[in-house]
């Protein structure tokens, strides 16, 4: 049994898979930290204002603000639905 | 100048109560003047992880409010001369805490000890704000498992933005990261995150491991931190723990499980 489990237990390396899942994670999260206080209930606002015109969903609307150099661009993307395109 | 250490992780029951007793127990073994506050207020249970739970009269909240003096509600420990807890109030709720009332009752905390301890609660909600708002150092308890690595990435988020060093723009509160319940064979063996990897991921600084322990139950099944236990392993790691933060070299352990030969592991268990 044991060394049935000894080859079964090293194929299967579940802190791998935990590692790279909290890399990816931490990073977002940590983006969104980023960002002024007040991006999470803009991106609220704006989602409304686009939902009065067009059926989105809560994760189509993308609000980021990206530093380069001096300059902060505050960048929106929404996702249309299919029917739209 | 004395200082105030939140023991803090975002996370319920990775061992922030355990490690607040420890780590202040440790100080005034030491001959440091410790006083170690609970935060948890609602769900105080410092009071019996230190084994002083029948002797509480008043509380921290009664002191916020001015029904009791700090030296009425601070308990004396039973086994070192230089340490005290403030427990928490079992009773009221946690917007109890305000922010000039807990700076308060810290201020006048700093006449008297070298060492404040705050035992936070888990959660971000007032207590746990409260807890690492007047911090300088912050013990972030983190166990080798996704959701607490993450919850702790996120109080070392709240750190840099919520606490008085950061609102001031001061020098940003101290980091040290205490990984507790580590099982080295689990790590050995790819089923458990490893101590560098939580080090890549949250990126500070590593101030000590403290293995999973059946002396950990024990010591609080009888109210007296393992720390006194000087055989048991945590009580060790939680001395090293201590003895780092206060400047000392000393090496890690625990980090490594004992080395099984390729005969045991192949056939043995």
């Amino acid at each position: 049994m044991s060394l049935l489990n000894y080859f079964r237990s090293s194929r299967k390396n579940t802190a791998s898979i935990a590692k790279e899942r909290l890399q990816i994670i931490v990073a977002h999260e940590r983006s969104q930290r980023s960002g002024p206080d007040y991006l999470p209930l803009l991106q609220q606002d704006l989602l409304q204002v686009v939902r009065k015109y067009v059926n989105v969903g809560q994760e189509d609307v993308k609000v980021h603000v990206q530093h380069d150099g001096n300059c902060e661009v505050l960048e929106l993307n929404v996702t249309l639905p299919d029917s739209l395109t | 100048m004395a200082q105030i250490i939140v023991v803090t992780s975002g996370k319920g029951g990775v061992g922030k109560t355990t490690t607040a007793a420890n780590f202040a127990s440790g100080l005034a073994i030491r001959g440091h003047r410790t006083a170690v506050v609970d935060f948890d207020v609602g769900l105080r249970n410092l009071d019996l992880v230190m084994g002083c739970e029948r002797r509480v009269v008043y509380d921290f909240v009664n002191v916020i409010n001015g029904e009791a003096n700090l030296k009425q509600a601070l308990i004396k420990d039973k086994r070192i001369e230089s340490l005290y807890v403030l427990p928490a109030s079992q009773t009221r709720d946690k917007e109890a805490l305000t922010t000039e009332g807990v700076g308060n009752v810290l201020e006048e905390l700093k006449q008297n000890f070298e060492y404040v301890v705050c035992d936070s609660p888990a959660g971000i909600e007032r207590g746990a704000l409260m807890a690492l708002y007047y911090a300088d150092h912050a013990l972030v308890v983190t166990n080798p498992e996704v959701s607490s690595v993450r919850d702790s990435d996120r109080i070392l988020g709240i750190l840099a933005s919520k606490s008085r060093r950061a609102e001031q723009g001061a020098e940003p509160v101290k980091e040290h990261l205490l990984i507790t319940r580590y099982a080295a064979g689990r790590v050995d063996s790819g089923e458990m995150l490893s101590v560098e990897d939580i080090l890549d991921i949250l990126g500070i600084k590593l101030l000590g491991v403290v293995p999973e322990s059946t002396s950990i139950l024990q010591s609080s099944n009888s109210g007296i931190p393992v720390i006194h236990d000087g055989n048991s392993d945590a009580g060790m790691a939680y001395d090293d723990v201590v003895a780092r933060f206060l400047g000392e070299n000393r090496p890690q352990r625990f980090i490594t499980s004992e080395k099984k030969g390729l005969f045991k592991r192949l056939f043995g268990t």
